[in-house]
This record gives structure tokens, sequence and C-alpha cells, in this order.
């Protein structure tokens, strides 16, 4: 039933949206969109040393889409930025609290994962074109 | 007339509408532009095929390949009668709608447009009525112009007009008579007149109208009209591509190898006559016998019974949620210039969400673009929500869809 996902969570999230807007200045700047639903989302980082200093994204969409970008906002903030490599869609489904979505919605609820793991496959590629195969491997992006 | 149109009567009809959902609820139906259900006449013509005289047509000379290509035939020359063409060799059997009009891009619009030249589409159209002009114009040098579209979703026949004073560069007009999105419906035989006029040929996108619309393509005028059975009651799987007779003698061949040939020789190959030539391969031969019984039930039921249901359940649907707070409504607000949808967004709340909790109740929207960016760019959205209806939907499901649209509204506190 559709109660159980639209929780307080998520719409506390959709409505209030954390580290949401532009980084001016970012070192990495990534947009994906969902063809299906048209769900939108960017992301930019601010990196120093291998750490996330800052993150915010900007986008719209559905509520689960942008409560999911919302809430993984806060979980890589000030993290290094390999976690996001580790980072996997059960986190996310476990993290918003949906591990019931059906595969339509699913992709609504990943698709700042992907965005993000994008990101940080461009920020390391830039530096080191050869690398970009590998990461991506290694990141596992859907 | 009326009389004979009993909503309830035709619902028994439809299996899938007896069915019950995972949490028990009955399936209301509100996707039927994206396709229709199956009466079990549909349903048990497909199955008697495939019991009784499942065969390949045209060739074999034993008794049921003779039933199969007799019954596959009768397909085609109902629909002839069903949209008033002079022949039957002017129906040509396709996938769908998106292959209809590749078949024209494919064959007619590689043969006749050329660099420099110019197609007139409209920002409603459908992607399957863009994409294989952009291919075409991208290889031949053509340029589209697209026709704009007023805020109440109405054509603007003034820069359609002033598309077609262009020298005799506009080489085709191709429009959909009815928006899937708008849900307007389209002077489709003011445009044809106005293009012939200038001498252009006109197709139009019969997708969402000639499920709904008594559609004659004589009194039209069309040179060319795509559709599909699948949202008529009819199987997937099967299009339906009109070519006037003297438009399609001059046409090269589609999809080639069996069956559209007369002659096969080492170095060149004399194809067959209309309209097997652009019928390739093996047909998808029990659906469309299986579409012959959904033209059969909408002659029984009549067209103008079904646009007359139609008209009477959007005006119903349409003043029910026209006041509902922070809704937008797409498209005309005289229903009678609506075919059978509703396009809207309610604000603060995003459409797969909506259609999300309308599952809840066992309602069936659309929610995304509706395959139609351009048209969802020019409205400044990236997606909206569509309720559109058929001869089995009643009055008590609209009363349920607006309750459910009602408690989306509370949980998300709009």
């Amino acid at each position: 039933m559709s109660e159980d996902i639209y929780r307080e969570m998520i719409l506390d999230h959709y409505r209030n949206p954390r580290n949401k807007g532009k980084i001016e200045e970012p070192d990495v700047r990534i947009h994906d969109s969902n063809p299906l639903c048209g769900d939108e989302i960017s992301i930019d980082l601010k990196i120093e040393g291998d750490t996330i200093k800052d993150v915010k994204f900007d986008g719209r969409g559905c509520a689960i889409s942008q409560a999911s970008a919302s809430m993984l906002t806060e979980m890589v903030s000030n993290k290094p930025l390999t976690t996001i490599k580790d980072i996997t869609k059960n986190d996310i489904l476990e993290n918003i609290g949906l591990t019931n979505l059906g595969p339509a919605r699913i992709k609504c609820a990943l698709l700042s994962l992907k965005v993000l793991k994008l990101g940080m496959i461009k920020f390391y590629t830039d530096k080191d074109p050869n690398s970009a195969e590998k990461l991506k491997e290694e990141s596992k992006v859907f | 007339m009326q009389a004979l149109f009993d909503v309830y009567k035709i619902k028994q009809d439809f299996p899938i509408l007896k069915r019950n959902l995972k949490n028990g609820k009955k399936l209301i139906y509100l996707d039927n532009a994206a396709t229709t259900q199956k009466p079990k006449q549909v349903i048990d013509a497909i199955c008697k095929y495939y019991s009784e005289y499942n065969s390949n047509i045209h060739r074999a000379v034993y008794q049921i390949a003779e039933e199969a290509t007799e019954e596959y035939e009768k397909t085609r020359a109902n629909i002839q009668r069903f949209i008033n063409a002079r022949y039957p060799e002017e129906i040509i059997f396709t996938r769908n709608t998106t292959e209809s009009i590749n078949l024209i891009a494919c064959t007619w619009g590689k043969k006749n447009i050329r660099k420099g030249n110019k197609i007139i589409l409209t920002e409603y159209e459908h992607h399957s009525n863009i994409v294989p002009w952009q291919m075409l114009s991208n290889e031949k040098g053509a340029k589209i112009n697209y026709t704009d579209t007023d805020e109440n979703g109405y054509l603007n026949l003034e820069s359609f007009s002033k598309f077609l004073e262009d020298e005799g560069e506009t080489k085709l007009v191709s429009l959909s008579h009815m928006s899937n999105v708008l849900g307007t419906v389209y002077p489709a035989k003011e445009i044809i007149k106005m293009a012939h006029e200038k001498k252009v040929p006109v197709v139009i996108d019969g997708a969402q109208s000639v499920p709904h619309l008594h559609t004659d393509v004589q009194d039209l005028d069309c040179d060319f009209l795509a559709f599909s059975a699948h949202k008529m009651l009819g199987p997937t799987g099967v299009g339906i591509l009109y070519v006037k007779k003297e438009i399609l003698e001059h046409m090269p061949p589609f999809i080639t190898g069996g069956d559209m040939i007369k002659e096969v020789h080492k170095e060149n190959t004399v194809f067959n006559e209309l309209p097997y030539k652009f019928e390739g391969g093996t047909p998808n031969i029990a659906d469309v016998i299986g579409f012959n019984a959904a033209i059969e039930y909408l002659k029984r039921i009549g067209m103008e019974n079904v646009r007359d249901h139609e008209i009477e359940l959007i005006k119903y649907l349409y003043n029910s949620i026209k006041d509902i707070k922070g809704i937008k409504i797409y498209g005309p607000e005289r229903v009678i210039d609506r075919g059978g949808l509703v396009t809207f967004n309610i604000e603060g709340i995003h459409p797969h969400d909506c259609a999300t909790i309308l599952n809840d109740f066992g309602i069936a929207i659309r929610s995304g673009h509706h395959c139609a960016q351009v048209l969802m760019e020019k409205l400044d959205i990236i997606a909206s929500s569509r309720a559109s209806i058929y001869i089995y939907n009643t009055k008590e499901e609209i009363d349920i869809f607006v309750d459910a649209l009602n408690h989306v509204r509370r949980i998300f506190q709009v």
C-alpha cells in the first residue's frame, strides 16, 4: 500500500529537501534523468583532498526521487569520495525505508545514486582517463 | 440509439474487469489512450484460430490454410468498410501506428522528400509522428516546421497556413487527429483541404481518433491514415496503414523478402501486387483475425454511441475535478472539442506519486510525458497525469477516481 511509501520521512525530505541548490564553481557537476517519468537530478560536488566537503542536488521529479536525493546528500556529506563506490542499491532503499518498491518506482529511488556515482567517476577520470573503465566496473553503475 | 448502449452489459464482456487485484479491489481502468481492454469475443477469435485452423496464409492449398486466409482477408475488407476506404488493397497491416508512419517515411518519404523540402508537423505530436520525420529530414537535408497550439490546446491555423505559403517547398503535412495529451480533436478535414489546395499530401495519425470517432477517409480526403488495433479493443501487434491507391501504386516496398514478391530471380525481383507488396514476411495472422472481432464489436455498438458515451463521461469527469484546489487541466475547456481523456497536474504532487496512490484504489491512470516531450517542453512540465476512458467506464468509477484524488491531496497535504 502506498501509505507505506508516503510516510512522514519521505514527505518531509520532499517538502524540505536538504542540500538543495547549486555549488558555485563545483569540482564536479553531473546531471541525469529517468526517461520513463522525467525525473531529473543534477549533483554538484566540492572536493578537498579526497573528502566531499560540500554536496548539493537540484532537480525535479516525484517524491521518491527527490527525497532519496536529499537523503543521499546527507549520507555522503564530509565522507571520503571513495565511499560512493561502495554504496549499493540496498543501502539506498534501506536508508529511505522503502525495500518493497516495484520495478518502475525503484528507478526513481536510485536515480540520485546513479548520478552521484557518475560524478565520482567523472572526477577521477578527468584526472586519469585510463581509470574510467575500472572505476565503472567497481562502482556498479546500473 | 442510446438504449442500445448499456455500459453495464458491455462491462460483462470484458473478463479483465471481473478480476480482483492484489488488495482485493476491482480494476478501474482509465488508461485507455495507452491501450484498451479486450472483450471475450476478441480473445475467443484468437483462441479459435490457434485451436482450429492455425496455418500460414496466402500460399498453401489445404483446407485450414484457406480458412485462415479467408479470415485474415475478411479483417481487411471489414477495416475498409469501417473507415470507408474505396478498395481493400488500400489497407496495409503493420505492427502498430509507429510502424505505419515509419513505412510512409521509409518508402514514400525517401522517394519524394529532397534537400531543402519542408515537412509540417505540430508541436503536440506523439514521438511516433516526430522521430521518423526527423530521421528522414536529417538524411535528406529537409526541414520540419512545427505548427503551434494556443494555451487552450487549439491549433494555430494561421501559422499552419503561413507554413504552407512557401512556393512549393512543403512536400508533406503529418498530424495527429487527436492529441494523446491535450485530448483536443483537431479539424482534420479543414487542414487537409488547406494542404490539398497547395497540392501537399497529408498523413493523419489516427491512433487516438479512430477508436473514438466515426472515421471516413473519403470524406476526410486524407492521403494516409495510421492507427492501431490495440487502442480499439483489438490485440496488440496489429497496426493499420491506409494509403490512397493512386499514391500506393507509386510507393517502393518497405520490408522485403517473403510474401511481398511475385517472382524472385538471382538478379532481380518482381514485387507482389497491392497490398501484399507492403506486407513482407508472415504477418500477425492470429491478431489480425482477432481484430476483426473488435471491429464487429464496435460496429454493433455504433461509433456514434461510443462517442456519445464518451462525451457524457468526459463532461462528468471534467466537471468533477475542475474545481480541485491547485489542479491544472490541459487542453480545451469545451468538452465537445475533446476526445475521451483528461490530462492534469495538481500543484505539489508529482504525477508518479499520484498514480502510485491511485493504484491502491485499483485505479490505473498514466503518468509521465506520454511520449510527447516536445509538447511537455512547451507546457514547461516534465510530466502529467492522464485519465482516459472507453466504452466500459462508468460514472461510479469516475466518482471513485475523484475520491481517490482527494485522498492523494490529503497525503501530500495540499
